[in-house]
């Protein structure tokens, strides 16, 4: 093996996703992130919360006043002073009730505002209420009930409690911290004294570790700011956006395709059971009765038992015809062995109204395609045979891209209506299984004009 | 010539045509094993299931056409398990359709007919299943609407391989009557008047057997 080795590897996927960023995280990967808008928005999103989160608290006095005292009387308890215990408890059971009573009502309107905060730093999600009827009541009640409710007001006091005071902290920290470093030499210079514990400044020359420690704290703060902006961010995703509606909707992708899947798995098991029965017991019963017509024809002739034998050569023969009939309800050898150009005109010969037959496929479909438009014109022949009072039918069958299109057009009456009998909703059940749909034009006077979209992948 | 893969229904019927004085050269279960063994045999009939392994789908029909190709006039029986007309089209676009049959494989049941249908084809008429006929001549948009109910009859069975009298018997009309009604059919179908008995019945049938919707 003399296989030249120095061709370069592939060089690994380029850093970030496709497209612009979404949240400060997917920004930070980026080369550009300093410069951007991101940044901004992320300190914009802190300093919004720092605001919210202060106006809230004294908005929500009335209802935290019992346990702020009872946390000043805690703290009064730790330096000597007693208090006694059943004030202690009343004011905590008055606090939880007040909190308990009347934070949901403030979290609900609360969390609105939220939601679209977050989309300073997010992508905008909805919330998970359920829609009400008419009434405060009504209102009320529904809210009380629902874990969204329950969601957002413990969201709302991590915003009033963790989440104000870790944006507060960043801010401090790091913007305005870094800011004032940076303007120590001018403040000594103005004649102040610096002092950071346990050290004091007050020359303009001995600032300068100060000032260099300002702009670090100045150059990353677009960095800790965006990495707090996005942490907040995914803790009111968790906590305000709709799960619900996520999970249902995930279930139901699931529930389709496990109806595909069913549809598939009946559709495999017939086959198998016309195979078996065609092999098997209808071979074996031609093979019988041609016996018993040699042994008929070795009887005596105008004999019992040539009477017998022609009586049971009969009755077989009757049981393959039902038999036949019975197989080939199952599934039509015909169309698993030569496709909808055979089947669909064999389907048209056996229907009671002449039918015009035009199939234009310029290849075999994937089974479950055959079968569905199949059965799609076995009822819509049936339907005409039934209801239409035609004199005639089109059938035709052609591929529009990659989709079947199974159309039948008969010159009867009109008038036929989904809503009355099963036949036309089972259909597009059917189809709908497979992901297609039906049309279906039916003025009264007719012409009916039944329409079935089958999408129809390439077969491997 | 007897090719059919269920070993009970192959040895059944070789018993069926011993019975009914056909020799069987050999009986095979596949198409391969057909092929070589009527290049072995030289047989005057060959009689073959069209769904046989190794595939199940229409392996006895493909080599049929190709024996039929390389002899041309040997006469072959076809057997189905169901009513397919574009089985027996084919085998009808081989050597102008003479000494052909396509019946279904439940025909095998009544013993003399079968043997009779076997005899027919061996002497080079056509044999197409009364089903397929019954099919196609209820099919719409086709030159067999210029026909009427009684000469589509006719048609119907001299598709069968049926003889001017036994159609006379068969419809209870007199054996002129017939010879009338295929006249006028050959005219609506525009085939030649010219040619043998035989040509035009094989012609008749031909061009009825090929008629498809449009």
């Amino acid at each position: 093996m003399s296989e030249q080795t120095d061709t370069p590897a592939p060089g690994p996927p380029a850093p970030g996703r496709a497209g612009p960023a979404r949240t400060p995280l997917e920004a930070l990967r980026t080369r550009r992130f300093p410069l951007s808008s991101w940044p901004w928005r992320s300190l914009g999103y802190l300093a919004s919360s720092v605001v919210v989160g202060t106006v809230l608290t004294t908005l929500l006095l009335p209802i935290t006043f019992p346990l702020l005292a009872l946390g000043t009387a805690v703290e009064e308890m730790a330096t000597g002073r007693d208090h006694p215990t059943w004030l202690l408890i009343t004011l905590l059971a008055a606090g939880l009730a007040l909190l308990l009573a009347f934070g949901p009502l403030v979290a609900v309107p609360v969390a609105r505002l939220e939601r679209w905060r977050l989309r300073l730093v997010h992508p905008p999600i909805t919330g998970g209420h359920r829609p009400t009827g008419r009434g405060v009541l009504v209102w009320v009640r529904a809210r009380y009930t629902e874990p969204a409710t329950w969601r957002a007001f413990a969201y709302l006091l991590l915003l009033v409690t963790v989440v104000d005071a870790v944006s507060w902290s960043v801010l401090y920290l790091f913007p305005a911290l870094g800011a004032y470093l940076l303007a120590t030499p001018a403040i000594t210079a103005l004649g102040r004294t610096v002092t950071l514990f346990p050290w004091a400044f007050d020359a303009p020359g001995a600032t300068l570790p100060l000032v260099l420690a300002g702009a670090v704290l100045l150059l990353v703060t677009p960095y800790v700011a965006a990495i707090t902006a996005h942490a907040h961010a995914v803790l009111a995703r968790l906590l305000l956006e709709d799960h619900g509606t996520e999970e249902l909707r995930s279930e139901l992708v699931e529930v389709t395709r496990s109806r595909a899947r069913l549809v598939d798995a009946f559709e495999t098991e017939r086959r198998r059971i016309e195979r078996d029965l065609h092999d098997g017991a209808q071979q074996q019963l031609i093979s019988l009765a041609m016996q018993i017509g040699l042994a008929r024809m070795d009887a005596p002739p105008g004999s019992d038992m040539e009477r017998t034998l022609a009586s049971v050569h009969g009755q077989a023969k009757e049981i393959i015809g039902s038999l036949r009939e019975i197989v080939h309800g199952i599934h039509p050898k015909v169309l698993s062995d030569r496709g909808l150009p055979a089947a669909l005109p064999e389907l048209a010969d056996r229907s009671p109204v002449p039918v015009r037959v035009r199939v234009d496929l310029p290849r075999r479909l994937p089974a479950h395609v055959e079968s569905t438009a199949y059965y799609v014109a076995a009822e819509s022949l049936g339907n005409v045979a039934k209801h239409a009072g035609a004199r005639s039918v089109r059938l035709n069958a052609s591929l529009d891209g990659d989709t079947l299109v199974l159309e039948t057009v008969d010159d009867g009456r009109g008038g036929a209506d989904p809503e009355r009998g099963t036949g036309l909703t089972g259909l597009a059940d059917r189809v709908a299984v497979v992901g297609g749909r039906v049309l279906l034009s039916s003025p009264a006077g007719g012409p009916t004009r039944l329409r079935a979209e089958i999408p129809c992948p390439p077969s491997g | 010539m007897l090719a059919e893969d269920g070993a009970l229904l192959r040895e059944g019927l070789a018993g069926l045509l011993r019975r009914f004085g056909f020799e069987v050269a050999e009986a095979v279960g596949d198409a391969e094993a057909l092929v070589e063994a009527v290049a072995a045999h030289g047989p005057d009939l060959v009689v073959t299931d069209i769904r046989m392994p190794p595939d199940f789908g229409d392996e006895g029909l493909r080599a049929a056409v190709r024996l039929r190709r390389e002899r041309p006039g040997l006469p072959v029986v076809a057997l189905s398990q169901y009513v397919e007309s574009s089985y027996a089209a084919e085998l009808l676009d081989s050597h102008d359709g003479r000494g052909i049959g396509y019946v279904l494989k439940e025909r095998v049941v009544d013993v003399a007919d079968f043997a009779d249908t076997l005899r027919r084809v061996h002497r080079g008429g056509t044999v197409i299943d009364p089903a397929v006929v019954r099919q196609l001549v209820r099919r719409r948009g086709t030159l067999l609407e210029r026909l009427s109910e009684r000469e589509r009859e006719v048609l119907a069975l001299l598709a069968e391989g049926r003889s001017n009298s036994r159609i006379a018997r068969d419809l209870v009309i007199s054996e002129p009557t017939v010879g009338k009604h295929i006249g006028n059919i050959l005219a609506k179908l525009d085939l030649p008047p010219e040619g043998t008995d035989v040509d035009r019945r094989v012609m008749a049938v031909l061009t009825y057997l090929r008629e498809r919707p449009e």
